[in-house]
């Protein structure tokens, strides 16, 4: 049957974001292809998720079992081809995340349909979908297109498609499935979740983060910063390289796989403006960016900015701070 | 434990403007300086340090022309034991084509791990490891930020979002994303980089792979490149630096936050 599905994604007990901004955007090219819509939950038992979908598809499609409660590469893949081979769905939806980075490019070998990934826009043409991506690091767009396929497969940008407050629910149909029998070997195994972000300090609640990038070069020039964070009451944060190079604790990244902050000003030294950045900073009052690179992609979500070296404006802005 | 390693060589493009090139479909190249992909840094540093301690050998692999060679020399000269490199010729590449590419050159190979980079920086998919993990019918992760092999198991740790880990265990042959951070990649001299040229670097022409045409083709393709729709962006501050300072601290204690 021809539909667009949409690839429900939950852990510890919710349904996460990304699913309902999936689920709002399949909405809109459901009416442009006039198919219906279909969220597929593989979950544990008993998780009430699939009430949850229901208010947003047509139909909830669920498989139940312990073996699914969380993300199993090999057992989710396996269920999803048979659902797609059995119901032939005009286009699939997964989450750019972890576990769609994960699922949806061995789904798509497996089934045989192509895939676009990482996609902020999906538009319908003559009976196809085009996809709009970002490519190097966000400083130009492209416009995809599929090969002709019976399906498409396609993994959305977390926060590409925001849910209006006031969309209307809906009343879908739950429709439990049976689990394959024969369902896969698992070769992979479940041990825990850790928390990684947990540190000195909580940058979720500073006022004003002073934050630094990749732009900020060596390590020894933190200090100048730091400098000027201290003398602005400010709390230090940063991107994921400067993490990634041990300067810095992770408790103090911003972004996807960091933490969300919402300061009143945000104040961005040497930051390109990566999406996995952009992401933590949706909640900031006010953004000031400084980068060298005029058309950092920073520039474009930021409220200010400054086309400097990180430097010379860090340094007057020191100066000033002590002349008053 | 063997490993080969997936690498790629990408241009640098922050501080350059972007130019689109004449069919609309790409980027002008010939201005822009290139470096390994961040991500396939560190996956060589990992496969370097697992064969340091476990044995085995580290093969690198990448797709591309004769100036690509230049990142099979870095990975040589951090510890790899051997390079090859697939000349596509003019065929059009996408990221399933990649993936059938180096799944037949790999197939006959012996391996007990391999490793990508998540995604690489300019066309920013992430899918080639996972399509060729499909490919080769092995297990698999994405975003992988520790890796500890112990016999035919490995312990791995997966990063989600928002601050948050997955630790499993998955069973070996597999094959793993690499996220950055996971360590610290070695610092590669020009003189070890020209002590590499000794070592073993194949050639190996696509057509000599034998894959078929469907194989070959192409599953997406650029149509359009373009500049990012117009937004009202950032309102830019001008001037010196001191009165750029001026306005800043204006501007921070407007928004109610005292300094
Ligand atoms: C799965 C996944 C999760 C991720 N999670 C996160 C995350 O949580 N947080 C995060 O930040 N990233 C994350 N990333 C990485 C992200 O994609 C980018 O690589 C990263 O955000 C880039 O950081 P940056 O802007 O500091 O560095 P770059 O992109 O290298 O930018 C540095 C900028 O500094 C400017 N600059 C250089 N020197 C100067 C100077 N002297 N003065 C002024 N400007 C200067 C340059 O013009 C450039 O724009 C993630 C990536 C993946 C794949």
């Amino acid at each position: 049957m021809g539909q667009i599905c949409v690839v429900a994604e939950h852990r510890k007990g919710e349904i996460r974001e990304i699913t309902f901004e999936m689920l709002f955007k399949a909405r809109a090219l459901c009416r442009a292809f006039s198919l219906p819509l279909t969220a597929l939950l593989l979950a544990g038992k008993d998780t009430g998720y699939a009430d949850d979908l229901a208010r947003w598809a047509d139909r909830v499609v669920v498989f139940e079992d312990d073996r699914l409660e969380t993300f199993n590469s090999d057992l989710y893949k396996d269920i999803l081809n048979r659902v797609i081979r059995a119901d032939r769905p005009f286009m699939t939806l997964i989450g750019h995340t972890s576990w769609g980075m994960d699922l949806a490019p061995a789904l798509s070998v497996k089934t045989g349909l192509p895939l676009a990934t990482d996609c902020v826009d999906i538009q319908a043409e003559d009976g196809r979908p085009t996809v709009i991506r970002q490519i190097y690091s966000g400083k130009l767009f492209s416009r995809v297109s599929f090969k002709e396929s019976p399906g498409y497969l396609v993994t959305v940008r977390p926060g590409a498609f925001l849910v209006p407050d006031d969309t209307p629910v809906l009343e879908g149909e739950v429709m439990k499935q049976d689990v394959p029998v024969d369902l896969a070997e698992p070769r992979g195994t479940f041990i825990e979740f850790v928390d990684t972000g947990a540190g000195e300090i909580d940058i979720t609640q500073a006022d004003l983060l002073v934050s630094i990038g990749r732009g900020i070069g060596e390590e020894e020039n933190i200090a100048s910063i730091r400098e000027l964070a201290d003398r602005m009451g400010a709390t230090l944060s940063c991107s994921r390289p400067v993490v990634d190079k041990n300067w810095l604790p992770k408790f103090h990244q911003v972004g996807t796989s960091g933490k969300s902050v919402r300061p009143k000003i945000y104040l961005a030294f040497g930051i390109s403006g990566a999406f996995q950045h952009v992401a933590g900073i949706t909640g900031a009052g006010t953004v000031i960016a400084v980068n060298k690179d005029q058309k950092a992609p920073i520039f474009r979500v930021a409220d200010y900015g400054v086309a400097d070296d990180l430097f010379k404006v860090a340094d007057a802005l020191k100066e000033k701070l002590a002349g008053a | 434990m063997n490993i080969i390693v997936c690498i790629k060589r990408v241009p640098m493009t922050q501080e350059v403007d972007l130019e689109i090139d004449k069919d609309g479909k790409g980027i002008k190249t010939d201005a822009l300086a290139y470096v390994i992909n961040d991500w396939d840094n560190y996956c060589i540093e990992e496969a370097v340090r697992l064969q340091e301690t476990l044995g085995g050998s580290v093969t690198a692999i990448t797709i591309g022309s004769e100036d690509d060679e230049e990142i099979l020399r870095r990975a040589l000269a951090m510890g790899a034991d051997k390079a090859v490199r697939i000349d596509p010729g003019a065929r059009e590449l996408d990221g399933f084509v990649i993936s059938q590419v180096l799944a037949k050159a790999i197939q006959g190979m012996d391996y007990d791990l391999i490793l990508t980079g998540v995604q690489a920086d300019d066309d920013n998919s992430g899918m080639v490891g996972i399509m060729l993990a499909e490919t080769l019918a092995l297990s698999h992760a994405a975003v992988v930020t520790d890796v500890q092999p112990e016999g035919h198991i490995a312990a791995i740790r997966v990063e989600l979002e928002g601050g948050m880990d997955e630790v499993s265990k998955i069973q070996l042959p597999s094959l793993l994303t690499i996220q950055t951070g996971i360590n610290e990649p070695r610092y590669v001299s020009i003189m070890g980089i020209r002590k590499a040229r000794k070592k073993e670097l194949t050639i190996i022409p696509v057509a000599d792979l034998g894959l078929s045409e469907d194989d070959l083709t192409p599953r997406t393709r650029i149509e359009e490149v373009f500049l990012p729709p117009e937004t009202t962006g950032a309102e830019m501050i001008e001037g010196d630096a001191a009165s750029v300072a001026a306005q800043l601290i204006k501007i921070i204690k407007e928004k109610g936050v005292s300094i």
